[in-house]
């Protein structure tokens, strides 16, 4: 099986990686290696530069000196032109890494007189190539050949000779073209060069431009057929490689602080997901900076990188706005946590926009992402591309397992929930600020609206700004909704009177049976001594009667005895005795 | 021709230089080639009828064989094959092809004007 893969890799198109971030990655390794690459585009969408960048890190990253044929600019300017990329291709020519080469052909001093063939141009290119064992070879543009000899059926014909040539050289060669009308190239050339084609674009929508790159065909190589925007800038040439990654990406159990523990506690106590996507969104002003920055500081207290993308506040405002509800952000700035990225998203496109953020994600490497507010990128109003490109934001973060939090401003005529440019599938937790506008004032509410993966809490919180931060609140429900403020205020006072009086209550009626106790009491022992009296009474009378009843007896028995009488059974001293 | 040239009144001053080259008349040229193909033994031969038909005696023709030399070619610009160079008398003028059309090498010359 090892041996067959091997076999399989053997026989697959070697590539030659350009160095160009991005580039290699969507080609599946570079450009073909040993084939000539045609480079097309308009006037200034950077063919040169690109072509340039690929010498430059052929030469410093992989080892493989290049030469540089120009048909355009002079060796001066480009020297002069790419040293503000941070090339120095004086240094590359000194240290026999690179060759410049400038082709001048002026129309007027030329005068044809018959057949020849351009094998000067090859000897000469040929002994540039061979002075430094170059690898790469640059024509930038060879097309002003077209302007400079006339007979183009001796042009054609040695082109087609020359990419031959190049191929059977061994060299990876890019030829940059213009832009034709109805082809890729003016002159044609994708007729000749057709192993691998790029395309570069340069095009301006809604007044800002992006760049962006394709490739057209690419023979014998798996490679994205997207347009993928690219950037020029300090470092040179950047592609991004921005489809969807997919669904594929890892997820964490681990869970991050909001750092609001009020918030927390809605969100199982715990927070958030690592690596999830969260959206704070709500209508102006109702603090979703705030809730932004108390996770930075969070993120940062736990000594975790955070990038801020802030497009809406420059850095030192926010910090200062921040600081009047008690978070830092200074230190952190100072201690290299956290990062600031303001840029007004007017600036660029939104292509243009991702590229930044993938570029700076890379160089910064945070674990924490801010993006405050993402729908200032409605300015096109074009939902489909925010989308996708918010889209492809979140994949990109997700897959770096980066939290990423974006703030979204809602305006007050548009549903709550539907106007985040359709990007609530996107989201992970959701939490959803609101106002609340009751009695005369206008207070903030706050609620998850939806928390994946959580039990989260499904309570309307009053939520606070104090000088300390983020403050979470019960709210109470009453008739007309949440109350809030002094609302809120007015029932807890409320609440607390009538405890007090229901507190009264119970201690009188405490009293009150205490009182019928001792009242029922007194009327018991009352009763008690009545009986007792009468009880008393009714035995002295029992005495008396029975001390009548034994005095009639013991009369009789006198009477009997005085008269001497028989009694029977009876034994009259016995009775007296009784 | 000599005539010619001092006829023509309010002449520039710069040109003076490029006049007092076509009146000591000496010719510079340098034809560069590839090896011994066919067009540029064509081309040798079609440019010594012309010099010596033209310019004889007073010019110097110097052949440079890319091959052998490659590192010329960046210093003179070329990338034809065959290309003549006149370096003197100014202007600067490339010819290239294999010199069979006489005219244009004529032309090419500055020999063109001064024939009519």
């Amino acid at each position: 099986m090892k041996k067959l893969d091997h076999e399989l890799s053997m026989k697959r198109l070697p590539k030659s990686p350009t160095g160009i971030k991005g580039f290699d990655e969507i080609t599946g390794g570079g450009v073909p290696k040993g084939r000539p690459i045609l480079v097309c585009g308009g006037a200034g969408c950077g063919k040169t530069l690109f072509a340039i960048e690929f010498l430059v890190r052929g030469a410093t990253e992989f080892n493989e000196p290049g030469v540089f044929m120009s048909f355009e600019e002079t060796n001066e300017e480009l020297t002069i032109n790419v040293a503000s990329l941070g090339f120095d291709l004086k240094d590359l020519i000194r240290r026999k890494k690179l060759v410049l080469d400038h082709v001048h052909i002026e129309r007027s001093e030329i005068e044809e007189t018959g057949e020849y063939d351009l094998e000067a141009l090859f000897i000469r290119l040929g002994y540039a190539i061979d002075s430094i064992g170059a690898k790469r070879v640059v024509l930038d543009t060879i097309e002003s050949l077209f302007a400079g000899l006339p007979n183009q059926l001796i042009l054609r014909a040695e082109l087609r000779r020359l990419f031959r040539w190049l191929k059977e050289k061994g060299v990876t060669a890019i030829i940059t073209g213009e832009r034709g009308d109805d082809k890729l190239t003016r002159q044609g050339l994708e007729e000749y060069v057709s192993d691998c084609v790029i395309m570069l674009d340069h095009r301006v929508n809604e007044q800002t431009s992006t760049r962006r790159l394709r490739i057209v065909k690419y023979r014998g190589s798996m490679h994205g057929t997207n347009e993928y925007p690219f950037l020029i800038d300090e470092t040179g040439f950047s592609v991004l490689p921005v489809t969807s990654l997919g669904l594929e990406h890892v997820v964490s159990n681990e869970r991050v602080s909001s750092g609001i523990s009020a918030l927390d506690k809605m969100l199982e106590g715990k927070g958030y997901y690592r690596g999830s996507t969260v959206l704070v969104s709500g209508t102006a002003g109702v603090g979703k900076t705030s809730i932004a920055a108390h996770f930075a500081e969070a993120a940062c207290k736990r000594g975790e990188r955070v990038l801020f993308f802030c497009f809406e506040e420059s850095p030192n405002q926010l910090i200062r706005n921040m600081l009047s509800i008690g978070i830092d952000l200074e230190p952190w700035v100072k201690k290299g946590l956290l990062q600031f990225h303001a840029t007004r998203p007017t600036l660029y496109g939104l292509e243009m926009h991702l590229a930044v953020t993938h570029k700076a994600v890379n160089a910064f490497k945070p674990s924490i992402v801010i993006l405050d507010p993402i729908n200032t990128f409605v300015v096109s109003d074009k939902d489909i591309e925010i989308k996708t490109m918010l889209m492809r934001i979140v994949d990109f973060l997700k897959a770096n397992q980066i939290t990423a939090l974006f703030t979204s401003l809602t305006s007050n005529e548009s549903p709550l929930e539907s106007s985040e440019a359709g990007i609530s599938s996107l989201i992970d937790t959701w939490i959803l600020l609101r106002d609340i506008e009751l009695s005369g004032e206008r207070n903030r509410g706050m609620y998850v609206l939806k928390s994946r993966g959580m039990a989260n809490s499904n309570q309307i919180r009053e939520f606070i700004l104090t000088d300390h931060g983020v403050e979470l609140r019960e709210a109470y429900i009453g008739s007309k909704g949440v109350l809030t403020g002094s609302a809120r205020i007015a029932q807890e006072a409320k609440e607390s009177a009538e405890l007090l009086i229901r507190k009264k209550d119970v201690e009188r009626k405490k009293r009150e049976i205490e009182q019928k106790r001792n009242a029922l009491k007194a009327q018991i022992s009352a009763l008690h001594f009545e009986f007792e009296s009468q009880e008393s009474e009714a035995i002295k009378m029992i005495e008396i009667e029975q001390n009548q009843i034994k005095r009639l007896k013991l009369d009789k028995l006198q009477m009997a005895e005085s008269r001497h009488a028989q009694i029977e059974n009876v034994n009259i001293k016995k009775i007296k005795d009784k | 021709m000599k005539e010619k040239a001092t006829k023509v009144k309010n002449w520039p001053k710069e040109l003076d230089a490029i006049l007092s080259s076509h009146d000591n008349d000496k010719y510079i040229l340098r034809l560069y080639v590839t090896g011994s193909t066919c067009r540029s033994v064509l081309a040798l031969m079609n440019l010594e009828k012309i010099c010596e038909e033209y310019l004889e005696g007073r010019y110097e023709l110097q052949v440079v064989d890319l091959y052998q030399n490659p590192s010329l070619a960046k210093g003179d610009q070329i990338i034809a094959a065959p290309t003549l160079i006149k370096k003197l008398p100014l202007p600067f003028r490339r010819i290239i092809g294999d010199m069979s059309n006489k005219e244009k090498v004529l032309l090419g010359l500055d020999l063109r004007d001064k024939l009519k």
